[in-house]
């Protein structure tokens, strides 16, 4: 885990790349100013972006943790500060603070199976981990990537995707919750693309996305394939603040999101994971 | 003379059926094959069959006014199309479309109903695999209403 001098004091990045991905998604590339040292990050680790005068907003890093000096955040625009940050120019700068938080099992999963399972947006946090399995792609056992997102238009990395749906090494199933006739593929819940892929229960481990609702009904899944609460592990969204475990806005039952998480082990959370207060 | 009993017992819808159902059934069975674009039912049309997908996929389908057909959910492979032909008014409340070369059973609805009624056994045994499979597609269809992956507002 990197350790950092100062966590509160953002260092400064600058735009490189600002693309849009969806319409209401777009994919930001962020290069450090002189002098400043990018640290290395874990897939599934976040960082807090700063926009002066405006705000800061955590966000999950999409890049390949192997080439840490292009920093990758996916977001969508919702807010104030991601409408903000949207709207930033190539060569505008921002505020870095992290990386921060938990990170995927992936050193874990050698020799196993491992199963993604992505909805919407969560295919974002999912990608670091994509890279750094298809990096030592024989470590691994079967691979398999189960994405659902709202409509055809909504999926993103979609040229990505079909770079991966192309390779024989790594099974890719989408789903569309509605499509046009146009639409070739699956539409239905990313819980239906479970029953049949291709993995091992007794040696798989899986790593859920996306929002609550969908992560709940995908473990109830994939318990019913037989896979071990132990082997599931989800990324969790609460509303994190300082990032570092100070502020508490992030709690969850007796952790807190951005120290402990966002990455968690299903086993270890379950309890609260049923519980609607927390 | 090699009968669809066999291809009926590998069917994931009637997995671990008790061999005298299929028995009963396979007289209501063809074979049938769709091309890619083949309609193989429409909203308002007479629910005599359902299918058995052996191979391939077919899209359920609504038509919107000014906006065409849209897919509210995907069949494939392991799966079974169709439960208008169990109740009255046996009439599709969806059309049905296949997106791709798709092989599967047709059974005859009028058939099998018949053979229901002098056997409640095998009725209730029909009945059980397809409450089944309505209550994971209400399910699913509930979580789609939810717009899950939707803005947040």
């Amino acid at each position: 885990m990197t350790i950092l001098a100062d966590p509160m004091r953002p260092e400064w990045y600058r735009v490189q790349r600002s693309r849009k991905d969806t319409a209401d998604t777009f994919t930001l590339d962020l290069e450090p100013e002189p002098g400043v040292a990018t640290p290395p990050f874990a897939a599934g680790q976040f960082n807090m972006l700063y926009v002066f005068g405006v705000g800061e907003v955590p966000i999950s890093i999409s890049g390949d943790p192997t080439q840490p000096q292009t920093l990758v955040h996916t977001t969508r625009a919702v807010g104030v500060v991601t409408q903000a940050i949207r709207a930033l120019k190539r060569g505008a700068t921002i505020g870095v603070r992290g990386p921060f938080g938990s990170h995927w099992p992936v050193e874990a999963c050698m020799g196993k199976d491992v199963v993604l399972v992505a909805g919407g947006i969560g295919l974002a946090p999912l990608r670091p981990v994509i890279y750094q399995l298809l990096a030592q792609r024989e470590q691994y056992g079967n691979i398999v990537l189960l994405y659902g997102t709202r409509t055809p238009a909504d999926i993103l990395y979609p040229r990505q995707l079909a770079q991966w749906r192309a390779r024989f090494d790594l099974d890719v199933d989408i789903t569309v919750d509605r499509a046009s006739d146009t639409w070739r593929g699956n539409v239905g819940v990313v819980t239906k693309l479970i029953l049949k892929a291709a993995f091992d229960p007794m040696d798989t481990v899986a790593m859920i996305c996306g929002p609550e609702v969908m992560m709940r009904f995908t473990i109830m899944e994939l318990l019913k394939r037989g896979l071990r609460a132990e082997d599931i592990f989800v990324s969790m969204e609460r509303n994190m603040k300082c990032a570092i475990g100070f502020c508490g806005h992030c709690q969850f039952g007796p952790s807190f999101i951005c120290k402990e998480g966002p990455v968690l082990r299903y086993d270890q959370i379950k309890h609260w994971f049923g519980i609607r207060e927390v | 003379m090699e009968t669809l009993e066999p291809i009926l017992a590998q069917h994931p819808f009637f997995q671990d059926i008790e061999p005298v159902y299929l028995q009963l059934m396979v007289g209501c069975a063809t074979n049938v094959r769709f091309t890619a674009g083949d309609d193989i039912f429409r909203e308002g049309d007479v629910a005599d069959q359902f299918y058995l997908i052996r191979h391939g996929r077919v899209a359920l389908q609504i038509f919107v006014p000014g906006q065409g057909r849209i897919t509210i959910e995907t069949i494939e492979a392991g799966e079974v199309l169709g439960w208008s032909w169990l109740f009255p008014p046996y009439r599709w409340h969806f059309d049905a479309q296949a997106l791709e070369l798709t092989r599967a059973i047709a059974f005859d609805g009028a058939c099998l109903r018949a053979k229901c009624d002098e056997d409640h056994d095998l009725g209730y045994m029909l009945m059980q695999r397809f409450a089944q499979v309505m209550t994971q597609r209400l399910q699913a269809t509930r979580l789609q209403l939810l717009d899950l992956y939707g803005v947040r507002t």
